[in-house]
């Protein structure tokens, strides 16, 4: 099991790939050294087979282009961080969850104000076949950062989204959630997430409201400001407010991905996991949810783990996309750095061009994979 | 300390009730459905009250022979409601695809299953006060020589050792999530063969008696008829609700165990996820 790992010192920078895994790719050399365009601070990403994993080593080196908040030196991420790396409070969750004030005070120093995964391997049996969804992966997150996850079906973009959930044990390695431990601390873990599935899962039968009052009560969120607030959610998601009270059934499934993305922001997380959350959306919900992530990252400081087939999505809402395939990240960086180390003499090229280099498959291919059960 | 604990537990008291009222709003949503099963199992009831008027072949019948049916449809009518939504509860959320958000909240799984159970013995009790109403309403029951009070102790207690079958039951879903809600079935079926439900126990064949001795229903059944048709008070069957508490105080920690082992399980062969 032969790892490649080149690194930029300058920008802390690291692609990898397995060589026997991979044989459809074989990009040179340069396709792995930065574009140099200076330095990234907190970065952060850890070096696979390269020793002992410190995901916050590199936290304050430098500033980042598109980074969300600049490494401060102490391994703060976020702008309204307090200092010790711990989390900033929700100042826009007046009544809500009960955690907001106390959530985030990592219990592991290093890994505070951070999403840490280090070399985790998850391996799942569907249908009693034995299947390594997740081999090896190592990255972090910093506070504040929407971070991308690519791949093809069944590639492990959404085991790893369930893994930092909580709703999987990893066979090998560790995750940290902003200094807790998934599997250790789930509760804690759980009081700082919230997830959207590419499938909205509900009570059919329950109306939005229901089912947001439903989620309101299992994060003890007050039912009256949850009420409120899911009203607001929702109209700025392009919901009318007379539709909250239809049963989801009734619905098309774009409405239902709406209810799907404000039942996740009612709880205010601190860490956000989108799974293709945008999946069966025309193109102006789209727009709508994106942008509405964007103004949540903006305004609470949420960390945003984003997984899409859409590139386009990637490319505008991601500060660092991670290119997963066969259970491993073949890419790490920037949408501008990956597409630049791509392009030659010039020539535009899109993330799509990237993916298609990086997986050996063209998206809609990708699309229409069989057998996918790690996704 | 102790101030963060209550509080603590003030807060899943309140998440417990997100189950409460997620199910009656289902019931309201359900309500075209719940209004078929409320008049079968009234009709089902009606009937089973029927051949105590008049057994098959006559004679032996009467208002003790009714009671003791009845007695035995209601109660039966009951527990297995009880044991249905605390078994179902998983499996049915996995058949929604709600299973991963529910598990995912910051709840204590004590909190969660505590309100799946409170949520079945508030239906299964309406529902049992429904049924009963129009039995009552149709046969003169004499209840002048029953003990409702050592009647109402019976039903307590043995909600307690269902609601422990029950949290054992639903972990099934979860082993086997194509299986486990059959298996499920097949257990409440046994449990209905075995405990006397319609009939005394003595009657069943020498190597299913046994049986009988294993199962809660059959403590619960006994002390409710001695209750209800014989004045019994609680001293007099406190045999059987000793242990009826005692089923009740080793199966719900027992199932609690078996619950968190069965979610474990889950959560590291990734079974908690629908799949069909």
């Amino acid at each position: 099991m032969q790892e490649i790992a080149l690194e930029c010192i300058g920008a802390r920078k690291v692609f990898y790939i397995r060589k026997e895994t991979r044989p459809k790719v074989k990009p040179s050399s340069e396709w792995y050294t930065s574009p140099g365009e200076g330095g990234t601070g907190g970065q952060d990403i850890a070096q696979p087979g390269a020793g002992t994993v410190e995901p916050d080593a590199h936290a304050g080196a430098g500033e980042g282009e598109r980074e969300p908040g600049t490494g401060v030196g102490n391994g703060c991420a976020g702008v309204r961080c307090d200092g010790n790396g711990g989390l900033d409070i929700h100042s826009a969750c007046n009544g809500g969850p009960d955690s907001h004030a106390s959530r985030g005070t990592g219990t592991n120093g290093r890994h505070r104000g951070r999403l840490a995964v280090s070399r985790v391997v998850a391996t799942l049996f569907p249908k009693s076949v034995k299947v390594e969804a997740v081999s090896g992966v190592t990255f972090s997150v910093k506070r504040g950062e929407i971070f991308g996850i690519l791949g093809p079906n069944g590639s492990g973009k959404s085991t790893l989204i369930r893994l930092i959930s909580t709703l999987l044990l990893p066979d090998e390695g560790e995750i940290r959630v902003f200094g807790h431990d998934v599997v250790r601390e789930r509760f804690a873990v759980r009081r700082l997430i919230n997830r959207v599935s590419v499938e909205a899962a509900f009570f059919k039968k329950l109306s939005a409201m229901e089912n947001l009052s439903y989620a309101a009560r299992l994060y003890d969120v007050d039912i009256r400001w949850a009420r409120e607030r899911a009203i607001d959610i929702l109209k700025r998601l392009g919901f009318s407010e007379s539709k909250a009270y239809e049963p989801l059934e009734d619905l098309s499934r774009g409405m239902q991905q709406k209810v799907a993305v404000a039942r996740a922001l009612l709880t205010s997380p601190v860490l956000l996991l989108l799974d293709e959350p945008t999946t069966g959306l025309d193109p102006v919900s789209k727009r709508e949810v994106q942008d509405f992530v964007l103004e949540v990252r903006g305004s609470h400081d949420t960390t945003v783990i984003l997984t899409t087939h859409d590139m386009q999505e990637a490319d505008r809402l991601c500060d660092r996309v991670a290119i997963i395939d066969q259970g491993r990240f073949v890419a790490l960086d920037t949408p501008a750095r990956l597409k630049a180390g791509l392009a030659k003499n010039g020539e535009t090229v899109t993330l799509e061009d990237v993916f298609f280099t990086l997986t050996g498959k063209a998206l809609e291919e990708s699309r229409l994979d069989e057998g996918d059960y790690s996704d | 300390m102790r101030g963060i604990t209550v509080i603590e537990l003030v807060r899943e008291v309140r998440r417990s009730y997100a189950l409460v009222e997620r199910n009656f709003n289902l019931i309201k949503r359900y309500i075209g459905w719940e209004i078929v099963f409320l008049v079968y199992t009234v009709v089902n009831t009606l009937t089973i009250a029927f051949i105590g008027v008049n057994p098959a072949g006559g004679g032996g019948g009467g208002g003790d022979r009714v009671l003791y049916l009845v007695v035995g449809a209601l109660l039966w009518g009951f527990l297995s409601v009880l044991f249905h939504e605390v078994a179902e509860s998983v499996q049915w959320e996995r058949w929604e695809g709600t299973i991963e958000y529910s598990f995912m909240a910051p709840m204590k799984r004590l909190s969660y299953l505590g309100g799946v159970c409170l949520y079945a013995a508030t239906y299964g009790a309406v529902r049992t006060v429904v049924v009963m109403l129009a039995v009552v309403s149709l046969f003169k029951l004499d209840l002048g020589s029953a003990n409702l009070g050592a009647a109402f102790v019976v039903l307590l207690l043995s909600s307690l050792s269902f609601i422990g079958v029950g949290l054992m039951a639903a972990v099934l879903p979860l082993l086997a999530p194509e299986k486990g809600s059959q298996a499920a079935h097949i257990l409440e079926a046994a449990i209905l063969l075995v405990s006397g439900v319609y009939y005394e126990v003595d009657v069943l064949p020498a190597w299913l008696q046994p049986l009988s001795r294993l199962s809660p229903a059959t403590y619960t059944l006994r002390a409710a008829r001695a209750a209800l048709l014989r004045n019994a008070s609680v001293r007099d069957i406190g045999s059987d609700l000793a242990l009826l508490l005692a089923i009740g105080v080793v199966l719900i920690p027992l199932g609690l165990k078996v619950f968190n082992w069965g979610e474990l399980h889950a959560m590291r062969t990734g079974k908690l996820k629908r799949s069909g």
